[in-house]
């Protein structure tokens, strides 16, 4: 068991909330959470359909271990066709609003249609409804999240919510939980909006129970949380340093992209790392960080939670943002600051900031931003575009004005808003927008690490670096150490990544789990709670299925596999510097290989022998 | 000895491990919301805080009850509810002073810390060692220790 079998229907055109059952056979197939959701998904609606119209769908989902006792059993995703790649998109989320869905009693909330109006939908147990939210429209997540608690009188109600930015139409707009955790990439925020949609209340008080095996689950979730405990990663590096702790790692092997990916080395990355968070400021003598913070269940507890300096420029007259809020990981520090050229790390925290509170993909705003400076650099855009700001690289101040714009979507804020590869186009130099399949990459440079090109070009949502992270294996030795830049193997490797990923998202844990556990410390958990049996070669098994199910989907959304590449830069301009001089990314060396082992054919189709063997 | 709770909320990352813990021991079931220990988080301050009974000597809640149906546990010092006896009347919930006995309605009882007999789940779950169970007399000697190698330094 451990599926709660409920799914909530929520027709937002008739206004109506339904109960249904769970199909069982695809959980059986698809487990559950991203894998169970882009199933329902694919069924559902027409790949082909425009992403912000009514005929798309969106879909919360938890996992089986979501809201149990296993060590980070706390996410959730979203699962919708993006309006940024007009693929499928699956944005995973911790913090507490998964638990309380389940807690609630439903596996899954499906919206589908559009209201006439701005509503929220509340959820109370059994009991579901939509209301006006026509004194939550035009407020940031922050403000309607006080609102919502205001109203309802319940300090304990978790609430799911999108931006401004979402409701302006900016195409990577995060939806935002819990104040600061987000379902950040592909612009699940924005189809939110566009169906009118602004937050999802949930009070669950029923408890998640149906374990199949108690006792047996108790002992493999003991044993989880041993491990991850015992791992110098999951134990000692997250919890002290967040994701954060890459920051100079990543610089020092010459894989850190720098200025719209120009360059792989940034000088400013001790600045904005991991460790400066812990070091007193020169203005009021605190340090960034104040603590660091677990999501529901999570034994890790690698999130961070930090102040901008009172002092600080971007913040000096806004005493709004003078306490604590989500602070910097990884990505969004690399993406608004090596990208841009900014090591400022007050002003990055505060982007950071605003980037929660209006439900910004900051990974996406942050390399949008960068491709702008390039082409404002090269004069493909002037001051006459941009309302007058001069966007030069390095530029904190600049960096500032153009979240404070992108977040409410108003002047050159909308044109950010559209993405670097909608950007880049418009303003004439496609070549520097540095994206696969229209979504901008994170934090990994793929000369230096060339597995991660490959995991690029092929990943199901666009460049994204949580759906086959072969720098575990390249950077950090987990499993087993591979040389980053050689191309032999890396197909293989990406593979087994992105099968895993995908099995252990549909669980409803964390990704970062993986820095210790491996499918041996996973499989036990889920069997002991699921119904039937859920071997290690199961759940590959069904992470190899979603992953052809997800590849299905965007071919009948019109993708072709000719846009599994890279931008011309990674492949044909060689880094500068650091241990990667030289080299590009050899994906040609890689992608046949990678097809053959997924049993594609040479261009990249589903053979039918593969469909067969998945029933896809 | 006697042991009690003793709750470190630096050490907090507000996980909620602790009220899975405390659910799952008393109701079979990973629930929070009926979870005898209760985490608040201060986003403001950037702090998390578990809290729970402390297991008064004198207990208010203990003294309110018109049933007795609140008993001492002689082998922990545990002002145990007695469901046999709980009416659900609720002078308790507003006799505690520090809030830490709640209603469940849907067993019409109240509930509260009972100390799991000596073997408190919340602790055993927890893992910064936020929340121990220590010697009943010496909640303090953490604290005392760490002001003990202050006074150390500049003698060395």
């Amino acid at each position: 068991m451990a599926w709660t079998r409920k799914i909530l229907r929520v027709d937002l055109n008739a206004g109506t909330c339904t109960a249904e059952a769970l199909n069982m056979a695809w959980a059986n197939d698809y487990l559950g959470q991203r894998g169970l959701a882009t199933k329902y998904l694919a069924e559902e609606i027409d790949p082909k359909c425009d992403p912000l119209g009514p005929d798309n769908k969106l879909i919360m989902t938890t996992g089986p271990l979501t809201g149990t006792m296993a060590s980070t059993g706390g996410r959730y995703s979203v699962v919708t066709k993006s309006p940024l790649t007009g693929l499928v998109a699956c944005s995973n989320s911790g913090g507490f609003i998964g638990a309380e869905m389940k807690n609630a009693g439903w596996d899954m909330i499906i919206f589908e249609g559009k209201a006439p109006e701005p509503v929220y939908l509340y959820v109370e147990n059994d009991r579901a409804e939509l209301r006006s939210a026509a004194d939550l429209w035009g407020k940031s997540v922050w403000e309607a999240d006080e609102i919502l608690h205001k109203k309802h009188q319940d300090p304990q109600l978790r609430i799911a919510c999108v931006g401004r930015s979402a409701e302006a139409g900016c195409l990577y707009s995060a939806v935002v939980n819990d104040l600061h955790r987000a379902a950040g990439r592909s612009g699940v925020g924005t189809v939110m909006a566009s169906k009118n949609l602004k937050a999802v209340a949930v009070r669950g008080t029923k408890g998640v129970g149906n374990i199949a095996d108690p006792q047996a689950f108790m002992a493999a979730v003991n044993a989880g949380k041993q491990v991850l405990a015992d791992n110098a990663v999951t134990g000692q590096g997250l919890p002290t340093y967040g994701t954060q702790v890459l920051m100079n790692v990543i610089n020092g092997m010459g894989a850190m992209p720098t200025r719209n990916m120009r360059e792989v080395q940034f000088e400013g990355a001790e600045k904005i790392s991991g460790e400066a968070m812990h070091e007193p400021r020169a203005g009021d003598g605190k340090p960034n960080l104040t603590t660091n913070a677990g999501c529901f269940g999570c034994t890790i507890a690698c999130g961070r939670i930090s102040t901008v300096d009172k002092g600080h420029f971007s913040v000096n007259n806004k005493p709004e943002y003078w306490g604590n809020s989500g602070g910097l990981e990884y990505e969004a520090a690399w993406a608004l600051g090596s990208d841009t050229g900014v090591d400022d790390l007050d002003a990055i925290t505060y982007v950071n900031f605003l980037c929660n509170e209006d439900g910004i993909d900051p990974i996406s705003f942050g390399a949008t931003v960068a491709a702008a400076m390039e082409l404002f650099e090269a004069g493909a855009i002037t001051t006459e575009d941009t309302g007058g700001i001069d966007l030069g690289f390095n530029r904190a101040d600049v960096l500032v004005k153009l979240a404070e714009l992108t977040a409410i979507g108003e002047g050159f804020g909308k044109d950010l808003g559209m993405g670097s590869k909608r950007l880049c186009d418009k303003y004439g130099r496609p070549e520097l927008s540095m994206t696969v399949k229209s979504q901008e990459f994170p934090a990994y440079d793929p000369r230096g690490i060339q597995g991660m090109g490959l995991a690029y070009a092929t990943s199901n949502r666009g460049a994204c670096h949580l759906r086959g992270y072969t720098v575990a294996s390249e950077v950090l030795g987990i499993p087993v150490k591979t040389d980053p830049l050689v191309t032999e193997g890396k197909a293989e490797l990406v593979k087994a990544f992105q099968d895993a990923t995908a099995a252990v998202d549909s669980a409803g844990l964390c990704a970062f789990t993986t820095f210790a556990w491996s499918m041996e410390d996973i499989a036990p958990q889920v069997d002991a709670a699921c119904d039937g049996d859920w071997s290690v070669d199961r759940m590959l098994e069904v992470g190899e299925r979603i992953w052809n199910l997800e590849r299905d989907f965007n071919m009948r959304a019109g993708m072709t596999a000719d846009e599994d590449t890279l931008p011309r830069r990674l492949l044909k301009d060689a880094a500068n510097v650091g241990p990667a001089k030289g080299r590009v990314n050899d994906l040609d060396q890689m992608l046949p290989e990678y097809y053959a082992l997924r049993g594609w054919s040479p261009d990249g189709q589903i053979t039918a022998e593969t469909r067969a063997r998945f029933g896809i | 000895m006697q042991r009690a709770l003793h709750i470190d909320p630096v050490k907090c990352t507000g996980c909620l491990q602790c009220e899975m813990a405390c659910s799952y021991e008393n109701e079979g079931l990973f629930n929070p919301s009926k979870s005898r220990i209760k985490v608040f988080t201060f986003h403001h301050e950037g702090r998390f805080a578990p809290y729970t009974c402390t297991q008064c000597a004198e207990a208010w809640c203990q003294k309110a009850c018109p049933v007795d149906a609140i008993q001492i546990d002689a082998a922990t010092g545990a002002k145990v509810i007695v469901d046999g006896r709980c009416v659900g009347c609720k002078v308790c919930t507003i006799a505690c002073p520090f809030g830490t006995v709640n209603y469940n309605s849907v067993t019409g009882k109240v509930i509260k810390c009972d100390l799991c007999g000596g073997d408190p789940a919340c602790a055993k779950s927890c893992p910064t060692a936020a929340i121990t169970y220590v010697d009943a007399d010496w909640t303090g000697i953490d604290r005392m220790r760490a002001y003990a190698e202050q006074s150390l330094a500049g003698t060395a």
